[in-house]
């Protein structure tokens, strides 16, 4: 089969991703060590926020966009059963991306660019780091326009037909992230890389604030995304059931992409410049992103529980024992939906208009998503690799059972080292220190959760290495693989019909951009009408 | 009246439950807008510019000028700055359950303004002066901690906040800085 050829391209990014995530978990290891001033030696400013910036990048934007890039084609050719639109495009946007990561990665690690991911102008950073997250952004575009064209041809080659829901999933995430994207790229494009040129002496905060946020919260639903496709596609099927329902997995996409972008106040609620009721508004579209969420636990554990009991399983809870344990995908899809309800409870907090003034920017925050992001999504990234690395090489997973081992491990030490971190923000840690110089009650009550998290995160450490083990064996020394088809799962009630708005973007995307313009038309055009102050430029 | 949702779910049991999870979004944000209405509880917005290069050269945040003064209805106001590694005035006391309005500005980056324990939180924005509105209901020692990301020193930027007893008042408040006669 022709399309199988997206191996390679599926390949050449997902190696990227993890091969940035196995540097970033080594980071995140000392970060745990380093921060509670347990060996003297360690304690270093300048090392520990070069860190926690390039731990932060290589996590969430070098993993992520990779995996979701390389996991993209790989989704489109074998759901769709179609050739790669254009190869030297899928291939060059893979290159800029490359490119993009290499030059930042320079002013990264030699402590020229420790802003964190955020950036936080007016600290500034060497020119090559705002550059490099440019490219690697306007590579990912290359991937969303070859998403939107091969949905398109498929379309039209297949009037009437449903398209097929991982491929529907995956087209809304890359419209998802090209809108929004497009905040931080108007953030960098317009004001940092000019700025750290010399070329416009300030920058306005609040302005380049506002624009961020755009980007920062849908970024963690574009992170998500690939997550929830793999929930609704691929774990009933290795679970032995059906999907639920295809529509409800639809309807959940949907409300994903319309909701996930106009709402991002909820990341401005302590700022000064953005006004009361507009933090309001964004509150409520809070609110209702979760319910696609909400749905979509209810359709995954509806399907597991099919699954479970056409597997024999009995009674109110029988089913879950019946339940194939031992497949990695179901493994993985059982905690990451228990890492979600966990998470989901402190994000609400977050969400909280008036409640997130006591957890805002304390280590609450970083270990919410910390459970959400490296516990729901990115176990999920695990066990999608373990599916997809013997389909993509031809050779069959090294070892299944240290591949259950190493979830295991992801599961618990993400455990350990969360929860205690919340414990920390509401005993009030700020977020983001490298030592603890302040007054002894305070580093009194961190000091047990404090060591709880070395313990997870040498866990998470050991977890980390197993992952990357296991797929270097299996595509270097690995057995031939006996099945190569990527298996989607099919949907319990069949559809006579399905409503052309669940099967077309066009109607949603209008939507998205009215509601953008009202959730942001006037707090990104008062920059312009009022009298505003830029920033100088300040070092680290 | 027909389920509208029946158009796009087959399903009575997943029908129900996309009501209870609307019903569950429009509750939480009902309660959290009902009670900013009800109490007055907002989070703290503050759109007030201000160029942070030349605070000494304004009136307000000019170095004599900080710190905390009483104002007529016997409610406090609180000026501060925050730069590089610390709050100014170093020393705050304001007295117990009375109203306390800070206002606080950036002289350099990024701040995060926070009291643990209490809800006197905001974010330091050069460019923008911020505004928190608050009353502290317990006295004691508290400290102002920097909770963003400010540079290499981040860590050692904090200081000190006393809420002493009413009595004591605004005499040894005022005195922390001297001049506010």
């Amino acid at each position: 089969m022709s399309y199988a050829r997206a191996a390679s391209l599926g390949l050449a990014n997902m190696w990227v991703a993890f091969a940035a995530f196995a540097v970033a978990a080594l980071l995140g290891l000392y970060q745990v060590v380093e921060r509670i001033d347990l060996i003297p030696e360690l304690k270093s400013p300048e090392l520990y926020f070069g860190s926690v910036s390039t731990h932060g990048v290589l996590m969430g934007f070098v993993l992520t966009t990779f995996f979701i890039v390389g996991y993209g084609y790989y989704t489109a050719t074998t759901s769709l059963k179609q050739e790669i639109w254009n190869r030297p495009v899928a291939w060059f946007g893979f290159w800029l991306s490359l490119v993009g990561v290499l030059l930042a990665a320079v002013p990264l690690l030699t402590g020229n660019a420790s802003v964190l991911y955020t950036f936080y102008p007016p600290l500034m950073a060497h020119p090559a780091f705002y550059i490099g997250a440019a490219l690697l952004v306007v590579g990912s575009w290359f991937w969303c326009l070859e998403m939107v064209m091969m949905y398109t041809i498929w379309k039209k080659a297949h009037r009437g037909e449903a398209v097929p829901l991982a491929m529907f999933g995956t087209t809304a995430n890359a419209i998802l992230w090209f809108c929004t994207s497009l905040g931080v790229a108007l953030e960098v494009v317009f004001q940092l890389i000019p700025w750290s040129l010399g070329i416009i002496d300030t920058v306005d905060v609040g302005l380049a604030r506002t624009l961020f946020s755009w980007t920062l919260h849908a970024i963690v639903y574009f992170w998500l995304f690939p997550a929830y496709i793999a929930l609704y596609t691929l774990v009933p099927k290795a679970a032995g059931g059906r999907v639920f329902s295809d529509q409800m997995g639809r309807f959940a996409f949907i409300m994903l992409l319309v909701f996930a972008i106009p709402i991002a106040f909820h990341h401005l609620y302590m700022d000064p410049f953005q006004a009361a009721g507009w933090k309001f508004l964004h509150m409520t579209g809070t609110f209702m992103v979760a319910v696609p969420t909400l749905i979509t636990g209810f359709t995954v554990i509806a399907s597991l529980e099919v699954a479970g009991r056409l597997r024999g399983g009995k009674g109110l809870f029988g089913w879950i024992g019946a339940l194939p344990w031992n497949n990695p995908l179901v493994l993985a899809a059982i905690l990451s939906m228990l890492m979600l309800t966990f998470g989901g409870f402190g994000g609400m907090i977050n969400a909280s208009y008036s409640m997130n003034t006591m957890v805002h920017n304390t280590q609450w925050v970083t270990g919410h998503f910390h459970l959400i992001f490296a516990g729901t999504s990115v176990i999920m990234y695990f066990a999608i690799a373990y599916y997809l690395w013997p389909k993509m090489t031809g050779k069959a997973l090294y070892s299944t059972r240290l591949a259950n081992a190493q979830l295991w491990l992801w599961f618990v030490g993400m455990l350990i080292l969360t929860l205690p971190w919340h414990q920390l923000g509401v005993a009030g840690q700020p977020r983001r220190i490298s030592s603890t110089p302040y007054d002894e009650s305070f580093v009194q009550s961190w000091l047990t959760s404090e060591m709880l998290m070395i313990v997870g995160g040498a866990i998470l450490f050991t977890s980390a290495l197993i992952m990357v083990y296991v797929l270097l064996k299996t595509h270097g020394v690995g057995q031939p693989a006996d099945n190569l088809e990527v298996e989607y799962a099919e949907s319990l009630h069949a559809t006579a019909r399905m409503p052309r708005l669940l099967n077309s973007f066009g109607f949603w995307v209008m939507l998205v951009v009215v509601y953008m313009l009202a959730s942001y038309g006037y707090p990104i055009a008062q920059f312009f009408i009022l009298e505003t102050y830029g920033a100088l430029p300040w070092s680290i | 009246m027909r389920d509208p949702f029946r158009a796009i779910c087959d399903d009575d049991l997943e029908r129900r439950w996309i009501w209870i999870s609307l019903i569950m979004a429009f509750v939480m944000g009902g309660l959290l807008g009902l009670y900013a209405v009800a109490s007055n509880i907002h989070p703290p917005s503050n759109v007030e510019t201000i160029d942070s290069t030349r605070l000494h050269l304004t009136e307000e945040f000019a170095e004599d000028n900080l710190g905390v003064k009483e104002n007529t209805d016997g409610s406090m106001t609180v000026t501060m700055v925050a730069a590089r590694y610390g709050f100014y005035p170093p020393v705050i006391e304001v007295p117990v359950n009375t109203p306390v309005k800070f206002r606080v500005a950036s002289a350099d980056v990024l701040h995060g303004f926070h009291v643990p324990f209490t809800n006197a939180a905001t974010m330091v924005v050069p460019g923008y002066i911020s505004e928190v509105n608050t009353a502290f209901p317990r006295e004691g020692e508290y400290s102002f901690l920097c909770n963003e990301y400010c540079g290499l020193g981040h860590d050692s930027m904090w200081s000190r906040l006393v809420v002493v007893p009413k009595s004591a008042g605004t005499t040894a408040a005022n005195s922390a800085r001297g001049n506010n006669s």
